[in-house]
Formats: C-alpha cells, sequence, structure tokens
C-alpha cells in the first residue's frame, strides 16, 4: 500500500510538478539536466545489475556508445524511425555484450573490472577507425525523432514540428527510466533476481544445486548493456549527433559510482545516485578548480560513512532487493 | 540393475601430488555408503570429481551406465547427483526458508521470463516451492529456524541447512562431505537419524565423508576406505573395523579414532 502511495507521488512529482514548476520558473534548463539524470539513471541501472551478480563493470559506456551510434546510422543511413532503432540499438549493444560477456564473465574482482575498463576505450578507438562510424567527425544532424501513428492516430507526435522538444524529450526519458525501473523491481524480485543473489553469495553453492552460472551471468551482462544501449541512444537522439567521444572511460566509472553511492542492496539505488551526483557536480561548479578535488573528497567521506549507499539511510532493514 | 553409480579407475593428479589413485567401486541404490581415510586422503576431491566439481585426470564415473565426471556441476545436479560441501558453504544473507526456496531451481517448470511476466506455470511454481519449502523444514525438524538468516546459524543448524539444500534440489544422490562436523554427541546423533531418514523415506541414496567412526560405523551399509589416495579396503563396518590394513592405517592416530 505504501509503495503504490510512494510511486503515485513520484510519478505525478516527475510528470506534473515538476514541468509546472519549470514552467512557471522558466528555468527550461533543467529540462536537459533532468532528461540527462533520467538517462544515465538508466545506463547506471544496467552497471547495477551485473554488480547483483557480483561483477563490477566499467564499461557501460562503451554500450551507451554502441547504442548511440547504432541508432544515428540506422536513422541516418538506413532511414529507420528513431523509435525502431531505439530497441535495436539495445538489442545490437546486447548481442556484443553476449560475444564479450562469454569470456570475460567467468574472470572476478578486478580482473573482469579491468577488462571493462578497456572495453570504452576499445569502442571509442573502433569508432574512430570504421568507416561506417565517419571517425573524428562523427554522425551529425540525426533527425529527430518521427511520429509514430496507429490506425491514423498520433500516438507520438514529430517532435521536429513541436514547439518544445525538450519536453517531449523529458517526458520520453522519464516514461523509459519508469519502465526500466518496474522491470529491474520485478526482475530482481523474480526467479532471476533470485539465482544472482544466490550466485552473488556463493557461486559453487549455486551450481550445487543445479544453476547454470555461465549462462545467467551472460543474460544479466545482455539485460545490462541493452539498458546501456537504450540510454546511449537516446542521448545521441537529443544531441542530434554522435562522437567517439560522446562516452568515455569517465563516464564508464560516473555509471558505476552511481549505483554505489545509491547503494547497491536497492534497485532504486541507481536513480537517487545519478540524481545526487549530477547535481552534486553541477553544485560545485561554483568553486572553480577546486570542483573535481571537493566533488571526489565528498564521495570517499560518503562512501566511507554510507558503505551501503544513500538509501541504506532510510531503508535501514526494508525493502532491501528481492526481499 | 541395482548398481546405480560407478567409480570406474578414477585417477586425480595435482602436479606431482596423486591425490586419488585408480579408485574403483560401485554404489547400490538405496545404500548409505562411507568413505573414511586420514586427513588428505583423497575424501573429498573423490566427491569433487563424481559431481563434476573437479575434472578426472583419468578413469570415469557412470550413473545409471551415463558418465557424469567431466561435465559441469550444474549438468550432473540435474541428473540427480548432488553434493554438499565439506566447509560451512551456505548462502549468507538468505534465510533457511529462502535458501530452500531458491534450491528447488531445478524443479522449476516455468522460464526465467515466465517468472518475470508472473505466467500461471510461474505462479504455480512459486506456491509448490514455498508448500514443498515448508514440508521439508518439517521433514528436518527445522521449524526453529525456518526464518533464521544463514550467517546467524550456529554451526550445528549451518549442517542442517546445507542438508536441506541439498535435499531441495531433489536428487537421486546426495554426496555429504562431513555431515556431522564441528557437532557435539547429541547433535550428530540427530543428524545420523536425519540421513537414514532422507535415506528411508526418500528413497535417496547417500554417500559420505566423515571422521566421525561411531557414527560412520552405525550409519553405513558398506564402507570404503581411502589412504594417500589408494583404496585400501571396502566392506561392511564390522569387515571394516577388523581390516588388517585399515588398522594399521591409522595406527599412530587414537585408537578410538576408528572406533575399536
Ligand atoms: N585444488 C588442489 N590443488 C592442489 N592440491 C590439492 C587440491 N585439492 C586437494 N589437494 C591435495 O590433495 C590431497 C587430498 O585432498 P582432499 O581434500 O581430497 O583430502 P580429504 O581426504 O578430503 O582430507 P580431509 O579429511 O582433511 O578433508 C591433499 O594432499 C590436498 O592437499
Ligand atoms: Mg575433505
Amino acid at each position: 500500500m505504501i509503495q503504490w502511495t510512494g510511486l503515485l507521488v513520484f510519478l505525478i512529482a516527475v510528470f506534473v510538478l515538476v514541468p509546472s514548476y519549470i514552467a512557471a520558473s522558466g528555468r527550461t534548463d533543467f529540462y536537459y539536466t533532468l532528461t540527462s539524470v533520467a538517462l544515465l539513471s538508466i545506463a547506471s541501472a544496467g552497471v547495477w545489475l551485473t554488480f547483483y551478480i557480483g561483477r563490477i563493470n566499467i564499461g557501460q559506456g562503451a554500450f551507451a556508445l554502441i547504442g548511440a551510434y547504432v541508432s544515428a546510422i540506422l536513422v541516418t543511413k538506413a532511414g529507420f524511425s528513431f523509435w525502431l532503432s531505439l530497441p535495436l540499438a539495445g538489442l545490437f549493444a546486447a548481442v556484443v555484450s553476449v560475444l564479450i560477456g562469454v569470456p570475460i564473465l567467468r574472470l572476478r574482482g578486478v580482473y573482469f573490472a579491468m577488462i571493462t575498463l578497456v572495453l570504452t576505450q576499445v569502442v571509442t578507438l573502433t569508432a574512430l577507425a570504421l568507416p561506417v562510424t565517419n571517425g573524428a567527425k562523427g554522425i551529425t544532424s540525426i533527425p529527430l525523432p518521427g511520429e509514430i501513428s496507429v490506425f491514423g492516430l498520433t500516438v507520438i507526435p514529430d517532435f521536429a514540428g513541436l514547439e518544445n522538444p525538450r519536453l517531449a524529450f523529458y517526458y520520453t526519458s522519464c516514461a523509459l527510466m519508469v519502465l526500466t525501473f518496474a522491470a529491474m523491481y520485478r526482475l530482481v524480485n523474480s526467479r532471476l533476481g533470485h539465482l544472482c543473489r544466490s550466485m552473488q553469495q556463493n557461486e559453487e553453492l549455486a551450481s550445487s544445486i543445479g544453476v547454470n552460472i555461465a549462462h545467467i551471468r551472460v543474460i544479466v551482462f545482455a539485460i545490462s548493456s541493452f539498458l546501456g544501449g537504450i540510454g546511449g541512444a537516446m542521448f545521441g537522439s537529443i544531441a542530434q549527433s554522435v562522437y567517439p567521444s560522446s562516452f568515455q572511460v569517465t563516464d564508464s566509472v560516473n555509471f558505476m559510482l552511481n549505483c554505489f553511492l545509491g547503494g547497491l542492496g536497492y534497485v532504486f539505488g541507481p536513480m537517487l545516485g545519478t540524481l545526487v551526483l549530477y547535481f552534486g557536480w553541477d553544485l560545485l561548479f561554483e568553486l572553480g578548480r577546486y570542483q573535481l578535488l571537493v566533488y571526489s573528497g565528498m564521495l570517499i567521506i560518503l562512501m566511507l560513512f554510507l558503505p551501503n549507499g544513500l538509501l541504506s539511510l532510510r531503508l535501514r532493514g526494508k525493502g532491501v532487493a528481492g526481499r | 540393475m541395482s548398481n546405480l553409480l560407478e567409480v570406474r579407475h578414477v585417477t586425480r593428479k595435482f602436479g606431482g601430488l596423486t591425490a586419488n589413485n585408480n579408485i574403483s567401486f560401485s554404489v547400490n541404490e538405496n545404500e548409505i555408503l562411507s568413505v573414511i581415510g586420514p586427513n588428505g586422503a583423497g575424501k573429498s576431491t573423490l566427491f569433487k570429481m563424481i559431481s563434476s566439481f573437479l575434472p578426472t585426470s583419468s578413469g570415469e564415473v557412470l550413473y545409471r551406465g551415463e558418465r557424469i565426471s567431466n561435465l559441469k556441476p550444474h549438468t550432473v545436479a540435474r541428473m540427480g547427483v548432488v553434493r554438499t560441501f565439506q566447509e560451512t558453504t551456505i548462502f549468507k544473507s538468505m534465510t533457511v526458508r529462502e535458501s530452500i526456496v531458491v534450491a528447488q531451481h531445478l524443479r522449476a517448470k516455468a522460464s526465467l521470463a515466465g517468472y518475470f511476466w508472473g505466467t500461471k506455470s510461474a505462479r504455480e511454481d512459486v506456491e509448490s516451492f514455498g508448500r514443498y519449502a515448508d514440508d521439508l523444514i518439517d521433514f528436518l525438524g527445522i521449524s526453529a529456524i525456518r526464518n533464521e538468516l544463514a550467517s546467524n546459524l550456529p554451526q550445528g543448524n549451518l549442517r542442517a541447512l546445507g542438508l536441506a539444500i541439498g535435499l531441495a534440489t531433489d536428487p537421486k544422490v546426495l554426496l555429504l562431505d562431513e555431515p556431522f562436523a564441528g557437532m557435539n554427541h547429541d547433535e550428530t546423533m540427530r543428524m545420523v537419524q536425519l540421513v537414514r531418514k532422507v535415506r528411508d523415506d526418500r528413497g535417496v541414496t547417500v554417500l559420505l565423508v566423515e571422521h566421525d567412526m561411531p557414527a560412520v560405523m552405525s550409519i553405513s551399509d558398506r564402507i570404503i576406505v581411502l589412504n594417500f589416495g589408494e583404496m585400501i579396503a571396502e566392506g561392511t563396518p564390522t569387515e571394516i573395523q577388523n581390516n588388517q590394513k585399515v588398522i594399521e592405517a591409522y595406527l599412530g592416530s587414537a585408537d578410538d579414532e576408528i572406533g575399536i
């Protein structure tokens, strides 16, 4: 009951209160900020899921970049609708992650982390080298998402014809975020989530009860990368451009930090973590060249005192994922 | 045929060390067979090869005539041969009941996607997992710790939990590695009763490794003795107690260790 009320309040805040506040205050730059938070939290949710099988994933930037390019190429070169390119971008990222995941997912701890850390760089270099990605010039002038109509009824309007495409992107991104986290919540509380928990706690015991751990790891990594691809594709569409530097190693690190900060034990951790990190960074802008120093220092302190993330403050003992 | 499990000329080398050397024996359906031997004799290694946690260096293990060695542990578990662990290997942050529910993985009828969408068969599975978990908890007489976190359990209960997790997979053959370790006399006796009950009521064939000789002598139909990786004897408890080689192997260790 409390959960449903919470969800309702959240939905009203996101879809009604925030837009009316922005309209009233005229701070339309907030649309871009909050849209970014929503999309980054989708990609972070993927990273959180890899944490859930006991793997530190510092490679989500790679899959975001892949998603951004796949969507951009499909829209600009093959004339696909953006709305079709979006799931395809996620799927492509997932397929790539399966190919990479099969050999590397058996590695643990720092070994897996190191390889994923290199992934972002590898994808950047690949984007620079391939003809289809147009090298350092990237892909620009990507058209805005077009209309979707069912039986002549417009479900989603042509973004180019809108007075305020930023608002449309905000709604789309938030809807995707809500969908992502609803799916994550369901996943964590369904059998796959339970099996992940068993693997995270003891892989040997999990395999002794018949869990095909290699198989589950690959499935989870694919879902994780799917989310990265979706987030990346949305970013590309908003910026109407993709460059090899659109997602960098720092982004991959940030995705991971979002999860740490929000709390690895909570499905909604990455959402909160992303929000706090993104705004925290912006708020420290005034500090000029000390920005990074203060920011990093605060992160270290936070993680020392709240090893289970921000959500452990409010939800101590309840609402733990999978319970 | 009553030969359920057959170990055929199994050898395992770790570098220069031969942990198991050309071991052969067979296990009858519905029997309780113990593997004993001094520390480092190769008992756990043998169990790990039977359950495919370790590949053999040579030789093979057959279950109902099919090879089960050198496969993947989950494949062998799926066929009905399941091991428990010598160390206290548990799901630390799950409760007893949660552990037993998750351990019923192999009984699942619905697919993972089915659980995500909550299909009818998934809902039926979840319900039957819960019911079965409660039955198993009653069967093992551990209802007092049903909702305890595994990490909070004392040693004696941990063994029972290990057994419960193994049983939840609905095995045909259960390999128990030192199920009585760290237990006092009463706990051991209760556990001995449980293992018997598992065999009698559920028709599970049990292989066990144990150092507690009185327990082994009372529970086993047959005993196999390993020493420095060699199988030096096989027989009924009485035969083993009177076997000269076995007595020699245990010489130097306290007499009561073998219960004579
Ligand atoms: N993974 C391994 N790598 C190298 N040597 C190993 C490995 N596992 C076991 N051994 C060695 O093989 C021998 C047999 O070990 P094993 O664990 O099978 O003995 P055990 O009979 O179970 O002993 P205990 O009664 O102490 O449990 C020992 O000398 C051990 O050191
Ligand atoms: Mg052992």
